[in-house]
Parts: structure tokens; C-alpha cells; sequence
């Protein structure tokens, strides 16, 4: 499987979560999310400013195999979204953590991201799957 | 209790992905089904097809009971090796499968048909051919490769056995030759030239392996889902099954009415469908906008509504095709319902890419 970082956080439902230095969280898909759902061909971002709560469907994320929803993995206000993903969704499965990453948000509380699980917590999670 | 084919370990040994597919463990890619499709369509790829079922069907009624029991008429095949495609009906004419048949020889024809169709198909068979001098014999001990693409048909030439090469290098399209325990057929469900071919499992490991070798690399069951559907080409269970007739699923082509005195099983009902107007058909169609279109979202046309049967984002065109069935009067464009939003897409002929070249 591939390296899971360290310095972000992760949800049961795959999606990997980080605190920028703005305070804003960018949030993505992990690499195990991408490789289980195989090539991605389309990427229905999310609006921007949507409000949208902890575990909210956000946006959809498919591949030739099935269309995957994205959960909000903390409440927060939706303030960006990777329009290079358009064109390239397919970015997602070459570079899932860093050129794939998907929105960012303004979180309501950004102690919030605590709540998520830290990399060896999700990697014995995707273990045990 | 789920099965494997004789090639299941090179299948791991190559990286493949296994699903359970019909009761079989195989490969869904071995890697990327995008580029596996890519590679079909402008090289050459295998497929390990073992799990279908080859069911040879011998005797001196043989022909009777073939344009009995099939809605296409075998009476056309008249060289030996040459395929047709049909559709076996039931009484109420709805569709139990769909299948091709090889000609051998006037009290000899060779049927490949589903997997996941196997033990209904059998049972049927056998039940309608009581009555007639036939024997009806699987094989489950042949493997079965597919080689497609436009070099697929090179690349196998140089690693098949001699005497099956040399047998097999002029075969016309739709033609299939048995050559000693190995029968190989220039035919497919890609939409792009190639070989299927039976051979003994025992030789099946070591002939992927050569073909590998030769450049031809596996492909997994995606690919194949993708491959056929830009073909235009429908999939048993999911376009069509026993609850469609062939009238509605695009396969009018296949039921050879004439000679109008031959009675196959389902004649009298799709007979009547016709008479009495025939409500809907199989489409194909093409996203106008970015999306994808999945098997049972809804149509909507001024003519009514209708279902996606089978869609996909097609590698080849970069967009999202579909097949659908909808009402007979549908215009050139139609919605699709994705998640809530209504999608515009244009309605084609259900073909869209085939031998390297877009059909629209």
C-alpha cells in the first residue's frame, strides 16, 4: 500500500484532512481511497461558500468503475476548490495527497480536526477493511 | 462456492486485481483500466475469458434443432468455421441469452455462452433438445483467451503452435478454425480485430505467458466493460435478459424471420410484438457536458421516459456514453437525471468506438 503521511488527518470514510498555516483545511482523498476506486475520470466539485456540517455528502468523485460522494470530515464553510481537477481529475490517483487535493474549507472550529484519526490509527483502519 | 480458472495464477503473477465476477475469482484490471483500455484499442491485449461456457452440440438433427431452439437461423452458415451471433429465446420470447455459434460440419456445431448463464442455459438446452438426435457436451476443460487490438492478430499468429498459426493466419472475420485440441475464431467483444481462442487448460498458463512475452499484455474484466459498451456491443443481464424481448434490445437484426415456416421457440410472441407496434428500443447516448453516465439513471424525452441499461465514462472520446432503453419516438436529444440534476445528451445509434475510430 502506499505511504500514508503523517502530518495529516483521516475518516473512516478516506477522506485526509489538513490544517494549512491560514486556518483554513484543505481535504482530499487518501491514497487507499484512490487506489480501491481506480481510474478517476470526473470530479463534481463543491460550491464554494456551501456550509456544510461533519459527514455532509460535499462533492462526487468518480471513476470508471463508480461514483464515490466526498463526506465533510469537519463542519466548515467550503472557500476554494481545485479547478485543475477539471480538466485532470485523473490527479487524484497520481498525486492524491498533494496536485489532487479537492476543496478547502473555513472550519467552524478548526480544533475540530483533532476529532479525526492520525495516520497509524487510519493505516491499522484500512488494515482491518 | 466461487471458482477459479486454469489461469488464475497468472493473473496474480501479473498484478491482477481479483473480483468475484458469476461465481468466478477474476481479474478486474492489473493496474489501470484506463491504460489496459488504451492498450486494446492501439495495441494488443488478452483476456482471460475461461469462465464462458463452450458447448459443442453433435448429432444428426443437429441443424433442426438449432433453428429451433435459436431466433437467428443456422440454415445461413454454410463454411465450415463460420460464426452467428443469436439470441436464444424463451417461450415468452424474452431473452435467455445471448450467444455465438460456430458451423463445423452438417451434424456438428461449436456455442459459447455466458458464464454467468451457464447452469440456466445448459438446463434449457438439454430440456429442448430431448426430443431431437443431439448430444450436448460442455467443455469446461478448455481455457479460453480473447486477443484484441490491431496488432492482436500478429502477435498471436507468432506464439501460437505452428500448425494452429498456419491454420489460423488467413481466417476471415466472423470465422472460427478447430486444429487439432485448440479452435481459434477471428471474433471478439472489444470492437477492435483479434483472436478468440480455445485451447486445452493445461496448455493455457504457459500460452499467456508466451503471449505476454510477444507484447501482448492481460486485461482485466473493466477494460472489457468499457471496451464492448463503446463497441455497442449489449451485455447479457444488464441491456437485455429474459424480461426484454430481442425487439427492445437492439438485437431485431439477429432474428432471421425468413423463411416465415420456421418455427423457433418465442416466434409466435415476438411475432405479435411486432404486429402490435413495437414500444421501445436500445439507444446510445452521449453526454453533452462533464459527468458520468451509470447503468439506471433516468430518462426523460418528450416521448416519454426511459433507463439507462449500461454507461461509463468512455476512455476513448473522453466523455460519458450510455446505452438506454427509451420510448421509440425519442428525438435527437434526451435528459439524463444525475444526482437530482437534469443532463443533456445527444442520442446516437448504440455504437461509438470501434477499430481506432469514433462512430459519431
Amino acid at each position: 500500500m502506499s505511504e500514508i503521511p503523517t502530518d495529516l488527518r483521516y475518516t473512516a470514510s478516506h477522506e485526509w484532512a489538513r490544517l494549512n498555516d491560514d486556518g483554513t483545511i484543505t481535504i482530499g482523498i487518501s491514497g487507499h481511497a484512490q487506489e480501491a476506486l481506480g481510474d478517476i475520470v470526473f470530479v463534481e466539485l463543491p460550491e464554494v461558500d456551501a456550509e456544510l456540517s461533519q459527514g455532509d455528502a460535499s462533492c462526487v468523485v468518480e471513476s470508471v468503475k463508480a461514483a464515490s460522494d466526498i463526506y465533510m470530515p469537519i463542519t466548515g464553510v467550503v472557500v476554494d476548490t481545485n479547478q485543475a481537477l477539471v480538466d485532470e481529475p485523473e490527479m487524484i490517483n497520481s498525486s492524491p495527497y498533494d496536485d489532487g487535493w479537492i476543496f478547502k474549507i473555513k472550519p467552524a472550529d478548526e480544533d475540530d480536526i483533532e476529532q479525526l484519526m492520525d495516520a497509524s490509527t487510519y493505516e491499522t483502519e484500512c488494515e482491518d477493511e | 462456492m466461487s471458482q477459479r480458472t486454469c489461469l488464475f495464477e497468472n493473473h496474480q503473477n501479473h498484478g491482477g486485481k481479483i473480483v468475484d465476477f458469476a461465481g468466478w475469482e477474476m481479474p478486474i484490471n492489473y493496474g489501470s483500466q484506463v491504460d489496459e483500455h488504451h492498450q486494446v484499442r492501439t495495441d494488443a491485449g488478452m483476456f482471460d475469458v475461461s469462465h464462458m461456457t463452450v458447448v459443442d452440440l453433435e448429432g444428426e438433427e443437429v441443424i433442426n434443432f438449432l433453428r429451433y431452439l435459436l431466433a437467428n437461423d443456422v440454415a445461413k452458415l454454410k463454411s465450415e468455421g463460420k460464426a452467428l451471433y443469436s439470441a436464444m429465446l424463451d417461450e415468452q420470447g424474452g431473452v435467455i441469452d445471448d450467444l455465438i455459434v460456430y458451423y463445423m460440419n452438417d451434424q456438428w456445431f461449436r456455442m459459447v455462452v455466458n458464464a454467468g448463464t451457464r447452469d440456466k442455459d445448459l438446463a434449457w438446452i438439454r430440456k429442448q433438445s430431448a426430443d431431437f438426435d443431439v448430444s450436448v457436451t460442455e467443455h469446461p476443460e478448455l481455457a479460453m483467451i480473447a486477443v484484441q487490438g490491431p496488432n492482436a492478430r500478429k502477435k498471436a499468429l507468432s506464439v501460437l503452435p505452428l500448425d494452429v498459426s498456419q491454420a489460423s493466419a488467413d481466417l476471415k472475420r466472423f470465422v472460427g478454425v478447430a486444429s487439432g485440441d485448440w479452435f481459434v475464431a477471428r471474433t471478439g467483444y472489444t470492437g477492435e480485430d483479434g483472436f478468440e481462442i480455445m485451447l486445452p487448460e493445461s496448455e493455457a498458463p504457459a500460452f499467456w505467458e508466451a503471449l505476454a512475452e510477444a507484447g501482448v499484455k492481460p486485461i482485466g474484466l473493466g477494460a472489457r466493460d468499457t471496451l464492448r459498451l463503446e463497441a455497442g456491443m449489449n451485455l447479457y443481464g444488464t441491456d437485455m435478459d429474459e424480461s426484454t424481448s430481442p425487439l427492445i434490445s437492439n438485437l431485431g437484426w439477429t432474428i432471421a424471420w425468413e423463411p416465415e415456416d420456421r418455427n423457433f421457440i418465442g416466434r409466435d410472441k415476438i411475432v405479435a410484438e411486432k404486429a402490435a407496434g413495437v414500444k421501445q428500443k436500445l439507444v446510445g447516448l452521449v453526454l453533452e457536458g462533464k459527468g458520468v453516465l451509470r447503468g439506471h439513471m433516468k430518462v426523460l424525452c418528450e416521448a416519454g421516459e426511459g433507463e439507462i441499461t449500461s454507461g461509463t465514462f468512455s476512455p476513448s472520446l473522453k466523455q460519458a456514453i450510455a446505452i438506454a432503453r427509451v420510448p421509440v419516438a425519442i428525438g435527437d436529444y434526451c435528459d439524463v437525471e444525475v444526482r437530482g440534476k437534469l443532463l443533456k445528451a445527444k442520442v446516437v445509434k448504440p455504437a461509438f468506438f470501434r477499430e481506432g475510430k469514433s462512430c459519431l
